[in-house]
């Protein structure tokens, strides 16, 4: 036999409504949850689209709205409103969308793969090297720009997540939740030794750093933007390609290579992509904490367990918590900023310990 | 179906489907089974019996392609089985391991449609067939009125059903399963039994099954393969197989063996351990 469809199927009333309909639940009976989903998947673009409206329109210095929309869609004579919307607002909330997105989309990586609610991108080695990365960058070539600092905090990163994956996959079954997870804490706490003995020892190196890893959007411009903008591309693609698997690496490593998925394959793809979306993420903002960690349980709520509509939706919120942060620290302290990676843990600590509170965490 | 070949028959009875040829297993150094052979034939019901730590689950590993012999062979109808495409081997040979681990909040129905992975592609996502396959295997586990609840909420012999469910919905020949009654109470085991054996005797499918319980393999399997220490010790009906001599050889156990009043097989009745 070649199936077990060759028998006549008995079909449950309704199960075949739905043709072509929800892959993920596969099922076309399963409508409550597949509106909920839907609902969800609306939403969250609809608070897309109004994040980054407040991001362009509201800032440090109050701005009108038909000013900005001026900014927006009058190229005549520059004004100093106009400059500001259009070289500071705009390449900010773009930046802010992406990396938002990034850390999201990440995390739910990195959580899916680790099979661990804790997993964050940090867990990883990809923050740790990334710090690393950029110390250097600055303790022994004195570079001293955001936009200079991202091919060395890429570097970082990207040196943490092959040195994790090579220690965790070192021993006997190669790389298991486990062993990664352990590798990256090893790693990431020699990493910060290594990032505390050169902070210590030169006080120039700290002054630059410590503005780098607070975790900010200010100050960097389209640069920088479009200098990570294709690595987190590529990280979206590679996500969206590996979530698929990790609903079969849900299922426990045997199963899934029981039905036929390469496990090493999906690992080092998610790998790749943590790197990619986490390392650019890093690179151009700094380390952020929260966004990765918290945003799938809020989308876990309304997708279930199913990694095809957990990643994306995930990437989504990611970049709605990171511009309202933003935003939110632009005007808490008129005139001045609140860095969006004080904001978020500010906001993000309690909001998840509610959150454990509330219901007990989900495993992925 | 066979894999990779150009053969259009179907397998005849008594056609060789697995075979595991002088194969030897290990997990870093320590060897666990030594130069293993054994025939499953199709449409045959075979159980692997043993003390604890014989290499039974280790051997049942082997044959699903989980772990590379470091000597010998593994083949699935004729084809070395590490070197043929896991998923050309998921349409045709299933596997449940031991005691699997569903994620949080993950239904019944999502369960078993994420059986269908095999035969879908980036090209060919969801389909009809796919669709009626989840459906008909819900229907034949009696699973379908639970489709939509979470598998961690079922009690433990519905969700060994749940998981067996989406074995079936895999579609393939061939079924491994390691100890799939673990944990369960003893109605639950005789449930899950009765349920691989329809699989066998009305689904025409293939079954390997790791089992603790004597009585249990007796009684529904066809073919007994005991196991000690890595080797292969005894195989052949439950009769041949299961006499006071092997219990007293494989399991150190003194024992009576009668007739099971009920089905006729073999029943062990323990006197007391050896040593």
């Amino acid at each position: 036999m070649s199936s077990s469809t060759d028998a006549a199927p008995r079909q449950r009333p309704g199960g075949l409504g739905n043709p072509g309909g929800d892959r993920s639940a596969g099922r076309g009976g399963l409508t409550a949850q597949r509106r909920t989903r839907l609902l969800g998947l609306l939403l969250l673009l609809v608070l897309v689209g109004v994040a980054a409206t407040l991001s362009i329109a509201v800032g440090s210095r109050s701005i009108g709205l038909g000013s900005v929309w001026q900014a927006l869609t009058d190229p005549g004579v520059p004004t100093e409103e106009t400059v500001i919307v259009r070289e500071l607002r705009v390449p900010r909330t773009a930046l802010g969308l992406m990396v938002g997105m990034a850390l999201g989309l990440a995390g739910a990586l990195a959580q899916g793969h680790t099979r661990n609610p804790l997993g964050d991108p940090g867990l990883l080695g990809i923050t740790s090297g990334a710090s690393l990365g950029v110390v250097l960058a600055i303790y022994l070539l004195g570079v001293g720009t955001p936009a200079g600092y991202v091919w060395f905090a890429f570097a970082g990163a990207l040196l943490g997540t092959v040195l994790v994956f090579a220690l965790g996959s070192a021993g006997r079954g190669g790389a298991s939740p486990v062993t990664l997870a352990l590798a990256g804490a090893a790693l990431s706490a020699l990493f910060y030794a290594l990032v505390r003995a050169i902070l210590v020892s030169d006080t120039d190196s700290l002054d630059a750093f410590r503005f780098w890893v607070v975790g900010a959007l200010a100050g960097r411009g389209a640069d920088v933007a479009w200098q990570v903008a294709p690595f987190i591309v590529a990280g979206l693609l590679l996500a969206l390609v590996n979530a698929p698997a990790l609903d079969l690496l849900g299922l426990g490593e045997d199963v899934a290579r029981g039905l036929g998925q390469r496990v090493w394959l999906a690992r080092a793809v998610g790998l790749a992509a943590v790197t990619l979306l986490c390392g650019a993420a890093t690179a151009a903002c700094g380390p952020i904490a929260f966004v990765g960690l918290v945003v799938p349980h809020v989308v876990r709520a309304f997708t279930g367990p199913s990694h095809r509509w957990l990643v994306p939706c995930s990437g989504l919120l990611g970049a709605v918590l990171l511009l309202l942060a933003d935003v939110v620290g632009r005007v808490v302290v008129r005139p001045g900023e609140l860095q969006v990676g004080i904001v978020l843990a500010l906001i993000g600590a309690p909001f998840f310990i509610a959150l454990i509170r509330r219901r007990r965490l989900a495993s992925t | 179906m066979t894999v990779n070949t150009a053969t259009t028959t179907l397998p005849r009875a008594g056609t060789v489907r697995l075979a595991a040829e002088s194969v030897s297993l290990a997990y870093d150094d320590r060897v666990v089974v030594r130069d293993l052979d054994l025939q499953l034939t199709d449409g045959s019901f075979t159980a692997i019996v043993g003390p604890n730590g014989c290499g039974k689950s280790t051997l049942l590993r082997a044959l699903g392609r989980l772990l590379r012999p470091v000597g010998g062979q593994v083949l699935l109808d004729g084809h070395a089985i590490q070197r043929t495409p896991t998923r050309d081997v998921a349409r045709v040979l299933g596997l449940l391991p031991q005691t699997p681990v569903a994620p949080e909040g993950l239904t019944v129905g999502d369960l078993v449609a994420r059986g269908r992975h095999p035969h879908q592609s980036w090209l060919r996502q969801w389909s009809r067939d796919d669709e009626a396959a989840v459906a008909e295997a819900l229907t034949w586990t009696d699973m379908a009125d639970l489709a939509d609840r979470p598998v961690d909420e079922l009690s433990g012999g519905q969700r060994q059903r749940a998981w067996i469910s989406m074995a079936l919905a895999q579609g393939t020949d061939l079924l491994l399963l390691d100890e799939p009654t673990t944990y369960l109470d003893l109605s639950h085991q005789i449930d899950v039994l009765e349920l691989v054996a329809r699989l066998h005797a009305e689904r025409g499918r293939t079954v390997v099954v790791v089992l603790h319980d004597l009585n249990l393999a007796a009684r529904y399997a066809q073919r007994l393969v005991a196991m000690d220490d890595g080797r292969l010790v005894a195989s052949g009906a439950p009769e041949e197989v299961l006499t006071e001599q092997l219990l007293a050889d494989v399991f150190d156990l003194e024992a009576r063996v009668v007739p099971d009043p009920v089905a006729g097989t073999p029943m062990v009745v323990p006197v007391r351990r050896l040593r």
